[in-house]
């Protein structure tokens, strides 16, 4: 089932997605996608905030909403990233991130139709995080929240491009390369980057690795 | 000459190959003078930036193959299997491994290459063998990409023998793949893939 997800989000992907995307990066100056990818990027970060309250990382969390607070004023709503160039360092966290540092499982990996590599917990933090993320929700009239939502769609799928010529490049076979470094990504995401190493886990695979 | 001098003189000629061992760079110091010295060469080439792929994977053949370790690598991704393959096909394995990665290794560098490089320093012991070396690329508008080289210290030098891209292993990756193609048609079946998928990847 997952396989055939997989080759329908492919399908969308190249007649869609990525078309849009490589037309974005092709004609719009880096200057001002970098403006766009700060943008977006900043309204992130109070919510990233929240999450790494929840997980206990009470400081870092209150760095995420310095940054916003600092780069939403002085940084001209986000766009340029002042906390960043100041030291303040960005975070990468999200609603399925906090429910495994709350010790859920993974559970089996799935495709999401449209969005890509999923796993039963992070599908139930995409959820959570679509409910509790207002910062684009909140936006009227509603034909400006929806440009606002296709432009955020864009630069996310651009910022991608690179990643999936890569993949291309790399796989074998790419539904099996793409689960693989889906799941050893949000592993790491989870451990903030102190995932055990490659050649400590060489012996024990996790029993996640075994799902098909 | 005096005899203690001519005697100081060939016991320091005898100790220095050792003092010369162990002023060996340091892993992380090779890893940030390989990534500048080649981010720096592709910078300054015209034809390179226009996308020349064969003089840019001269550049790395050149700078960065050297300090790879190939067989490590395989064995690594190999996992179970290695044990299963003969000599004469670890090395013709090896030897496509390497093309495969050298080839998205050539991708990644032409795609990145623009970006903001931060070395981190080393966290080990003056006595450790196994160590990771971080870099970390900046990116505007999302959390930096951390490159971490899992490298050994072999009697030529430190090697790496595994890259971690935003915390996957690449060994790590193809593991699983590798060991499907060796379920269903053995360790011939894998060589055979591995070597059409570099095949069709030259024609691009």
């Amino acid at each position: 089932m997952n396989r055939r997800i997989n080759s329908f989000n492919e399908v969308v992907d190249e007649n869609f997605a990525r078309p849009v995307a490589q037309a974005y990066r092709d004609n719009i100056h880096v200057e001002i996608r970098t403006r766009v990818a700060n943008f977006f990027g900043n309204l992130a970060d109070p919510f990233i905030g929240i999450n790494n309250i929840l997980q206990g990382k009470v400081e870092e969390g209150f760095d995420d909403f310095g940054r916003f607070l600092i780069n939403t004023t002085i940084g001209l709503f986000g766009m340029h990233d002042v906390a960043s160039e100041a030291g303040v360092e960005k975070h990468n966290e999200d609603f399925g991130q906090t429910f495994g540092r709350w010790g859920a499982r993974e559970g089996p990996y799935l495709v999401i139709p449209l969005l890509g590599p999923s796993n039963v917990r992070d599908a139930a933090g995409l959820a959570t995080d679509w409910y509790t993320d207002p910062t684009v929700e909140s936006v009227r009239p509603i034909r400006l929240r929806n440009t606002m939502y296709g432009l955020r769609f864009v630069n996310a799928r651009a910022e991608l491009l690179d990643a999936s010529k890569l993949l291309e490049q790399a796989a074998l076979d790419k539904y099996i390369f793409l689960r693989d470094a889906y799941l050893q990504r949000r592993r790491s995401l989870v451990y903030d980057g102190r995932a055990p190493r490659e050649r400590d886990t060489e012996v024990n695979e996790p029993p996640e690795k075994a799902v098909k | 000459m005096t005899m203690p001098k001519l005697a100081a003189l060939l016991v320091f000629t005898a100790l220095l190959p050792q003092a010369l061992k162990a002023q060996e760079t340091a892993p992380d110091v090779l890893v940030k003078n390989v990534t500048t010295e080649v981010v720096e060469l592709i910078a300054k080439d015209k034809e390179i930036k226009s996308g020349n792929r064969a003089k840019l994977m001269q550049v790395i053949q050149a700078k960065v193959l050297p300090h790879f370790n190939f067989a490590s690598m395989t064995a690594l991704a190999m996992g179970q299997s290695w044990s299963k393959a003969t000599p004469e096909q670890k090395k013709q394995l090896t030897e496509e491994f390497k093309t495969l990665l050298v080839r998205t290794y050539a991708s990644a560098l032409a795609a990145y290459s623009e970006q903001k490089f931060d070395f981190r320093p080393l966290r080990a012991k003056p006595t450790d063998t196994d160590v990771t070396v971080n870099v970390r690329v900046l990116q505007p508008g999302s959390q930096a990409v951390t490159i971490d080289y899992s490298m050994e210290k072999t009697a030529n030098g430190w090697k790496v023998y595994d890259v971690m891209v935003g915390g996957v292993s690449l060994v790590a990756n193809y593991r699983t793949e590798f060991n499907q193609a060796v379920r269903q048609s053995g360790v011939e079946g894998l060589l055979k893939t591995l070597h059409e998928k570099n095949r069709e990847l030259e024609k691009k």
